[in-house]
């Protein structure tokens, strides 16, 4: 799958396009008419460009802002642990556990991990209760580039707590179908 | 029915925080993968997954396409009172699939 990559595929769909110019020229002799097909081809980085866009350090802190619902975030209670530097981006595995006594009167009442440069921002969202007995909770993810990560705790008093982190990313998940 | 493996104790003492680790065999589809004809495959993930203890919500997760294939899941919950888990996994395509397993809470 991942050597039918997508700058071929691009250089076969400008090559289709622009055939009926390369007829009509014809008179022009092949030599015309394989120059503009190389003409194509050096296009065909530009149409690579053309993918779904990619979650941004903006789409992030929206998507962060829609969660928190504008309150501010504070450093701290949350602890996120993932792999500074991952093989395999295509299941990452992240644990995210929050400093709290979990009583009816405190606890952690969600948590939500968020990114910069997947194609969006958001990657999961635990809802806890008093009943969860401890804010600890993991699973796997994909990441599509090397990037930073946010985990968000929101506490039963409405305070927003996160940590964020920073991490590599060798090979990516979802690489197909883009260039870099 | 996809495959799906859970791993919780069997029994606890009343109070207890314990750990529940769910696993599901599936695709996740994210929809921005190109498929062989270079179009986007269509999405295809889970989106929700819920623990009802006894009926009553206890954890809830909502997963998005940078959830890895085959969702895996671990959270805690506390143990109240005999009786019935129940896990809950829905999704695109009208996925949906229950699993139950059985508690059985002491008292000391």
């Amino acid at each position: 799958m991942k050597f039918s990559s997508t700058p071929q595929s691009a250089v076969t769909g400008a090559a289709w396009s622009s055939r009926p110019t390369a007829a009509s020229s014809a008179a022009a002799g092949p030599a015309a008419a394989r120059r503009r097909l190389l003409k194509a081809g050096a296009a065909a980085p530009l149409l690579v460009l053309l993918r779904p866009a990619d979650a941004t350090p903006e789409s992030s802190s929206a998507a962060i802002a829609a969660f928190t619902g504008g309150a501010p975030l504070q450093a701290g209670r949350v602890v996120f642990e993932i792999s500074r530097l991952i093989d395999n981006g295509n299941a990452v595995p992240v644990t995210v556990r929050v400093q709290s006594p979990m009583t009816a009167a405190d606890h952690v009442s969600a948590i939500a991990i968020f990114n910069e440069r997947n194609p969006q921002p958001e990657v999961a969202a635990f809802n806890l209760s008093p009943r969860s007995g401890k804010a600890d909770v993991s699973t796997r993810i994909r990441l599509a580039t090397s990037q930073k990560l946010v985990a968000v705790a929101r506490m039963s008093d409405g305070s927003f707590w996160h940590q964020t982190v920073d991490v590599i990313v060798t090979l990516a998940a979802c690489i197909e179908g883009e260039v870099s | 029915m996809a495959r799906t493996l859970i791993h919780m104790p069997e029994s606890a003492r009343r109070g207890e925080v314990f750990e529940i680790r769910a696993l599901i065999s599936h695709v996740m589809e994210t929809g921005y993968r190109p498929g062989a004809d270079g179009r986007p495959v269509a999405r295809d993930i889970i989106r929700t997954f819920t623990c009802r203890y006894n009926g009553e919500i206890v954890f809830g997760m909502e997963l998005h396409p940078a959830v890895a294939a085959n969702p895996y899941i671990a959270f805690h919950t506390t143990a109240t009172e005999s009786g019935e888990l129940e896990f809950r996994w829905e999704g695109d395509r009208n996925f949906s699939q229950s699993e139950r397993r059985t508690i059985t809470v002491s008292d000391a």
